[in-house]
């Protein structure tokens, strides 16, 4: 860990921290509690200017070290560019919406701590050094953002411009990634240094190019460029401090970040510059021409973020040409595009962070964002009008302001680019100085018209809701410090030219450079008479003129009205409906909310698998041989067994069927005799006979059978069915009783169980000591099925309304007044005395014997409970409340807690958990005695056995 | 002796996916029941059957039937009986609160979609 390190997760430890401050400073705005942090960060950021233009600082702190991701934070010139961008509009975006979100008060926390989560996020993706650590914080912006343009997610738009900047961007993200795994393939590394130092490796590479257009894929996105670029007009939604902050200055930067960082990767490939170039170009014009028409502020400014956007990406694209040269000279002299687009990253965010302040001033003092209904502002506002005038100036590429030195730098980088040797640019390379001057008088126009619109022309109060006034002096810091930074850079360019823009240079074009030399950059006002000031004069009086007409027309273009016509808009909403509507087909085809067909689904699976496995691989042998001889009593046994089975799904009686599926089970007991298994007989015996007083006591409230009045294929298809798995279960029980080849693990059992663990029983052996965890477990299984009976049998849910309680009682009103289980029977009564005290006696001797003869906790407890639930028969549930006031829920929590303290208790003498023990000792009256702490866990099971049985039998059992 | 009990394995599978399949919350809950007598017998056949005594150390016999597939479906027994008490207890709440037992229509509304 760092400074830098704490730098990156400041914001996050914030942004946690705010979302629990409900409570705490309620009356204070919570934009006070946000503020030290992009304070902090600014400064800290400045501080490290000097520092950063001698060598890049790089801390690493391992992250994943299995998989080799490091959190390396790497902050050379361009993450420090990008750095001081995000704390410095960050501190004023936030000391703005103080004062912009004066009348939010509940929901503040939530504002600021989705913001200081973007601002984190936001540092981490340009700093880090990992392309997978960069990915992570990539994706976080984008989810700050939706969170950011859903802040008034009541309403609907909001919703929808939300999900369609997530959907977007997030879908360039995953492209993106899978960008970087490629990388990753080529090179063998996710860190970026290391890859641009194997870049000689990779140019060549077949993989290449689906990389590079993986990646422009997540930076066209982020940064909206055409055709991407239709999340952002919706994103507008967002109150304005976030659009001024993340959809002008800094999130759609992220792309250009990403292509800036990209460029020593891929500028040797000839796709990267025609790509970015053209791609930026296009967006630049079309986001221009766009703007234009606007009438709602935000919108504008929306296109013309687009528009700028696609400027900085041209220019990137044409800076990357260097790549494509051999000479250094000749490279210097394209690099220079690189060295305008910086520039002009730079100028955007600060001009365009001001106008969307006074945007949000205008919409919070006049109540309205319309231009046609907006104008005459400027004796109001006037502050906001000088703000307006030097933003709309810059970006208009006026001077004296910044936004004037980075549009001759563009012009410049333009007419260069037809002098590259390649692809005959020499003779229709002139169309890309003619495209871009165009979008510049485009450019030029919505600047004015924005200023014109706004605050010229007369003013008619009758338009405004309120009455428009100027801004308080909050509001208005934020918007002065970044047009007077606007008018700094206009005079003195010099200042971030060598502190700021030469170091990212060195960043993007670092093959440039021989160790230790830097770029020298001289920006200057003044050139003399060159192309550049020609078509700068030109688009000014071109421009003004197209302004004149078109307010003469009364500011309507023909043609605006965008009704029926194919847009990328109506596309996006098509494929989302359309997808989702497929989607929901699809499921819906098989999920159509019939048990009956997924457990079909799965049945099918089981026999298709299985059967083609069995089929398919060797392992399936019938063998006979080994087989035991069978005699009499089994082949009755089995014959019993077969057909009260088969009578069970032709009875059409519920108590024949409740009794068929007992006889089942009482065969299986007797085959469990017969294949010496006398703890499993002694546990099914008793489970079966619980069961049955279960069924019966459920019985009153299930409806009978009804004779099922279905179609004669349905119950074809169910045969069919069961016939297949009957088949392939036959086949399996054959496959796996023919042939040994597998030792059992069950030889050690069978040799250890005595002597490690003392007892003679293998079967109580395993259960309480080998295997004693699985028997705690499942001893909670059972505990909380008891549970969830006795809430469902007492827990009604009460606000089903009236129809159904009236169906209730409707339903019930037969049993009421009946008690079923008051027996009358005086032999069972009698008889009932004496046998239960036998069983109870019994099944204490079954839970001590346990350890060495069949029997113990399981078998025991069971046992008890049968004496309990005979009492319950013979006598009524309520007596057991009578005789036996115990809780039995209370009984199931002792017993296993019982269990979980015999096995913490071994860790008093540092074994592992559930280790036994046991030992010999001469006591008297009982001579020898074997102990076992083995026997106190099985108590907790025998305690808790009972406490289940009877908690389900009494809950249901009491039931009306 | 295992052939006929591969078969009569088969054959409680069979008849356990036969009522699972049916349409009577009943007949499904008795289906289960089969299908854990189906489950234990498999194991049993596993572990092959009737070699050596029961799994009790005696002085009398060095061989013995392994007691692992016991352990197993000793602690599946008790198993089966809390779910299928509780599927049980479920089924005829389910029945009172919606007045049907028939699967088919207990498909679920369109609230929790």
């Amino acid at each position: 860990m760092s400074l830098l390190h704490v730098a990156v997760f400041i914001p996050f430890l914030f942004s946690a921290g705010l979302l629990v401050s409900r409570k705490f400073l309620e009356s204070m705005h919570r934009g006070w509690l946000a503020l030290p942090v992009p304070i902090l960060l600014f400064v800290f950021f400045l501080w490290h200017i000097p520092q950063v233009q001698e060598t890049p600082i790089i801390h690493a702190a391992s992250w994943i070290p299995s998989l080799g991701i490091t959190i390396t934070f790497n902050l050379d010139g361009l993450s420090l560019l990008f750095a001081l961008l995000i704390s410095g509009i960050g501190l004023l975006v936030v000391l703005y919406s103080i004062y912009y979100l004066d009348e939010e008060k509940k929901d503040q926390q939530r504002f600021y701590a989705y913001l200081l989560l973007f601002m984190g996020a936001m540092l981490g993706v340009v700093l880090s050094d990992n392309l997978l650590v960069l990915y992570a914080f990539w994706e976080i912006t984008s989810i700050a953002s939706f969170l950011l343009i859903a802040y008034w997610y009541e309403r609907e738009r909001s919703q929808y411009g939300a999900l369609k900047s997530m959907l977007i961007t997030v879908f360039g993200g995953l492209a993106m990634f899978a960008g970087f795994i490629l990388l990753y393939v080529m090179t063998g590394t996710f860190s970026i240094r290391e890859i641009i130092s194997q870049v000689d490796n990779i140019t060549g590479h077949s993989l290449i190019l689906p990389a590079l257009i993986l990646v422009l894929l997540g930076a066209f996105t982020k940064s909206a460029q055409f055709p991407f670029h239709i999340w952002l007009p919706d994103a507008m939604e967002a109150p304005t401090p976030v659009s001024a902050y993340l959809h002008s200055a800094t999130m759609v930067k992220a792309g250009l970040y990403l292509v800036a960082r990209c460029s020593p990767i891929f500028a040797m490939q000839a796709q990267w510059f025609w790509i970015v170039s053209i791609g930026g170009l296009i967006t630049l014009i079309y986001g221009s021409m766009k703007a234009v028409r606007q009438t709602d502020l935000k919108a504008l400014l929306a296109y013309s973020t687009i528009s700028q956007l696609g400027l900085i990406m041209c220019l990137l694209g044409l800076g990357s040409a260097a790549g494509l040269q051999t000479s250094t000279a000749t490279s210097l002299f394209f690099a220079q595009a690189t060295t305008a687009g910086l520039f002009h990253l730079f100028n955007h965010a600060v001009f365009k962070g001001a106008l969307f302040m006074v945007v949000g001033i205008v919409d919070h003092e006049t109540g309205t964002r319309d231009l046609r209904k907006l104008g005459g502002l400027i004796r109001i506002m006037p502050v906001t009008f000088t703000i307006a005038s030097i933003g709309a100036f810059s970006m208009a590429g006026l001077p004296p302001f910044g936004g004037f030195l980075s549009k001759e730098m563009f012009f410049t980088s333009v007419l260069n680019i037809r002098e590259l040797n390649m692809w005959s640019l020499e003779s229709w390379g002139i169309l890309i100085p003619v495209l871009a001057w165009i979008a510049s008088v485009f450019t030029f126009m919505y600047s004015i018209i924005l200023l014109v619109r706004t605050f010229g022309g007369k003013y008619d109060k009758e338009r405004y809701h309120n009455k428009p006034h100027e801004a308080s002096i909050g509001l208005l810091v934020s918007p002065t410090v970044l047009a007077s930074l606007a008018l700094a850079i206009g005079l003195f360019p010099a200042l971030p030219a060598t502190w700021l823009i030469e170091p990212a240079m060195t960043s993007v074009h670092p093959h440039l450079l021989t160790p230790g030399e830097h770029f020298h950059i001289h920006i200057r006002m003044w050139h003399g008479w060159t192309t550049e000031v020609w078509m700068t004069a030109a688009l000014i009086a071109i421009g003004a003129l197209l302004v004149i007409l078109y307010k003469k027309r009364g500011w309507v273009l023909s043609g605006s009205g965008e009704k029926a016509r194919f847009t990328l808009n109506r596309l996006y909403d098509k494929t989302l409906e359309g997808s989702e509507y497929a989607s929901e087909k699809l499921t819906s085809l098989y999920m159509n909310g019939s048990i009956r067909q997924y457990l079909i689904y799965i049945f099918m699976f089981f026999v298709i698998a299985l059967s083609t496995t069995m089929l398919a691989l060797p392992v399936f042998t019938l063998d006979f041989s080994d087989h035991a001889p069978i005699d009499g009593y089994e082949l009755a046994a089995i014959v019993a067994l077969g057909l009260a089975a088969l009578a069970v799904p032709l009875s059409q009686n519920r108590i024949a069927s409740i009794l068929l599926t007992g006889a089942v089970g009482y065969m299986v007991t007797l085959l469990f005799v017969l294949f010496r298994a006398p703890d499993l007989a002694l546990t099914q015996l008793i489970v079966e006979t619980v069961s049955v007083v279960l069924f019966l006591l459920c019985f009153k409230h299930l409806p009978k059978l009804k004779k099922e009045n279905v179609k004669i294929s349905f119950k074809m298809t169910n045969a069919l069915i069961a016939a297949a798995v009957g088949i392939v279960v036959t086949f399996i029980a054959l496959g796996v009783s023919s042939g040994h080849d597998i030792k059992s693990i069950s030889d050690y059992f069978i040799k250890e169980s005595y002597h490690l663990a003392g007892g003679k029983n293998m079967v109580n052996v395993i259960l309480v000591d080998f295997r004693g965890f699985d028997t705690m477990l499942e001893v909670v299984v059972l505990g909380i099925a008891s549970l969830g009976i006795y809430a469902l049998v007492k827990l009604r849910v009460e606000d089903r309304g009236d129809q159904t309680s009236k169906l209730d009682t409707n339903r019930l009103a037969g049993f009421v007044g009946k008690r079923p289980f008051n027996s009358n029977d005086v032999i069972l009564m009698t008889a009932a005395r004496i046998i239960i005290f036998i069983i109870v006696l019994f099944s204490i001797n079954l839970f001590f014997a346990g350890h060495n003869a069949p029997g113990g906790g399981f078998i025991g407890g069971l046992l008890t409970a049968a004496a309990i639930i005979l009492f319950a028969i013979a006598f009524g549930m309520d007596a057991v409340k009578r005789v036996l006031p115990v809780n039995y829920r209370t009984m199931t929590g002792i017993g296993l807690l019982i269990a979980v303290l015999t096995g913490a208790g071994s860790f008093l003498f540092k074994a592992p958990f559930l280790s036994h023990s046991f030992g010999h000792f001469q006591l008297p009256i009982l001579g020898e005695t074997e102990l076992a702490t083995a026997v106190i866990f099985d108590l907790g099971v025998y305690l808790s056995v009972i406490g289940v049985t009877l908690t389900i039998i009494l809950s249901v059992g009491r039931e009306r | 002796m295992e052939l006929v009990m591969a078969i009569t394995t088969g054959l409680l599978f069979a008849v356990a996916v036969y009522l699972i399949l049916s349409r009577s919350v009943l007949r499904i809950i008795l289906g289960t029941s089969l299908l854990t007598h189906g489950v234990h017998l498999l194991i049993m056949n596993m572990a092959g059957l009737k070699r050596g005594s029961a799994p009790l150390i005696s002085e009398d016999t060095m061989s013995y039937t392994d007691p692992l597939p016991q352990a197993l479906i000793l602690t599946s027994i008790v198993i089966n009986f809390g779910v299928t008490a509780f599927f049980l207890v479920l089924a005829y709440r389910a029945n009172q609160t919606l007045g049907t037992d028939d699967l088919e229509k207990l498909r679920g509304g369109d609230e929790n979609e």
